[in-house]
């Protein structure tokens, strides 16, 4: 698990790419959805 | 007339693309999440070690999907612009608007992962003056500029063509991007993957880029039906 995470000695530079990535798709959703709810009220 | 032509002349009403779109939206959501677990799973587990890069060339898989995407969208939202200026259409507009800020959101990603891959293989994070990079920098600032222009403009309408003719002279610049690399010495590598040929790769790191590109695509759909239901609603 650790050696995985350490991506050969590149995990800040991987996770940093699908981290940032995850966390701006999730950001869009969720701004998304509270839009949503307060259009159809 | 055909009884299909008129099927899709139905559906640009936006009234009535409204179910439709929420359909759209679930069905893309949930093959969306499949195909990135899917993605991911052989991204990360079942694709080799890079030989030259080692691990860090898995950013590959967000990379090059979000850059994809990143054109993609922008062709996508010049058609619609397109289409509204010439049929005057208000769903095309709306498409419009719906559109842009998820690709504004694909071309920051794959500038970023674009960086951090850099980084270690380059030396640096950002080479000022790489056609590669500052084309895709400018397709930024065009997804920004077309949504400051529809929010600027108070009367709907004129905000509207101004952003669509904003959208359809900038296309000009995705040629550019996508050639960029064999016109232009930059340090950006070659495509790896092109329509003429077969995949100078690993046929799991293949794989792992098509099916994230997949689940990319099918995200898309999903928010821009979501943000076109919202537009839909607010603009009524």
């Amino acid at each position: 698990m650790t050696e995985f995470l350490a991506m050969g000695g590149y995990g800040g530079y991987v996770w940093g790419a699908y981290g940032v990535t995850f966390a701006l798709l999730a950001t869009e959703v969720f701004l998304l959805l509270k839009r949503k709810r307060e259009t159809k009220t | 007339m055909t009884t299909q032509s008129i099927r899709w002349l139905w559906y640009a009403s936006p009234q009535t693309f409204f179910p439709l779109a929420g359909r759209i939206a679930r069905l893309a959501a949930l093959l969306a999440g499949i195909f990135a677990l899917a993605g991911l799973y052989v991204g990360l587990f079942v694709a080799p070690t890079d030989a030259q890069q080692g691990e860090v060339y898995r950013i590959i898989f967000i990379h090059v999907p979000a850059a994809w995407m990143s054109m993609f969208i922008y062709v996508v939202m010049a058609f619609w612009a397109a289409l509204g200026l010439s049929m005057n259409t208000r769903l095309s507009f709306m498409m419009m608007r719906a559109l842009a800020p998820t690709g504004a959101l694909f071309t920051f990603i794959a500038l970023w992962s674009g960086a951090l891959w850099g980084r270690p293989t380059w030396g640096t994070y950002w080479v000022w003056g790489d056609t590669r990079l500052m084309t895709e920098l400018i397709l930024l600032f065009l997804y920004f500029g077309v949504m400051a222009l529809q929010a600027a403009i108070d009367d709907r309408r004129r905000a509207d063509r101004a952003g669509a003719l904003l959208a359809i002279v900038g296309v000009v610049n995705i040629p550019i991007i996508y050639f960029s690399v064999q016109w232009w010495n930059t340090l950006h590598q070659g495509a790896s993957v092109s329509f003429t040929r077969a995949p100078s790769m690993a046929a799991a790191m293949f794989t792992g880029m098509i099916l994230m590109a997949l689940a990319f695509w099918l995200y898309s759909i999903a928010v821009a039906m979501l943000r076109v239901r919202c537009e839909i609603v607010e603009t009524q």
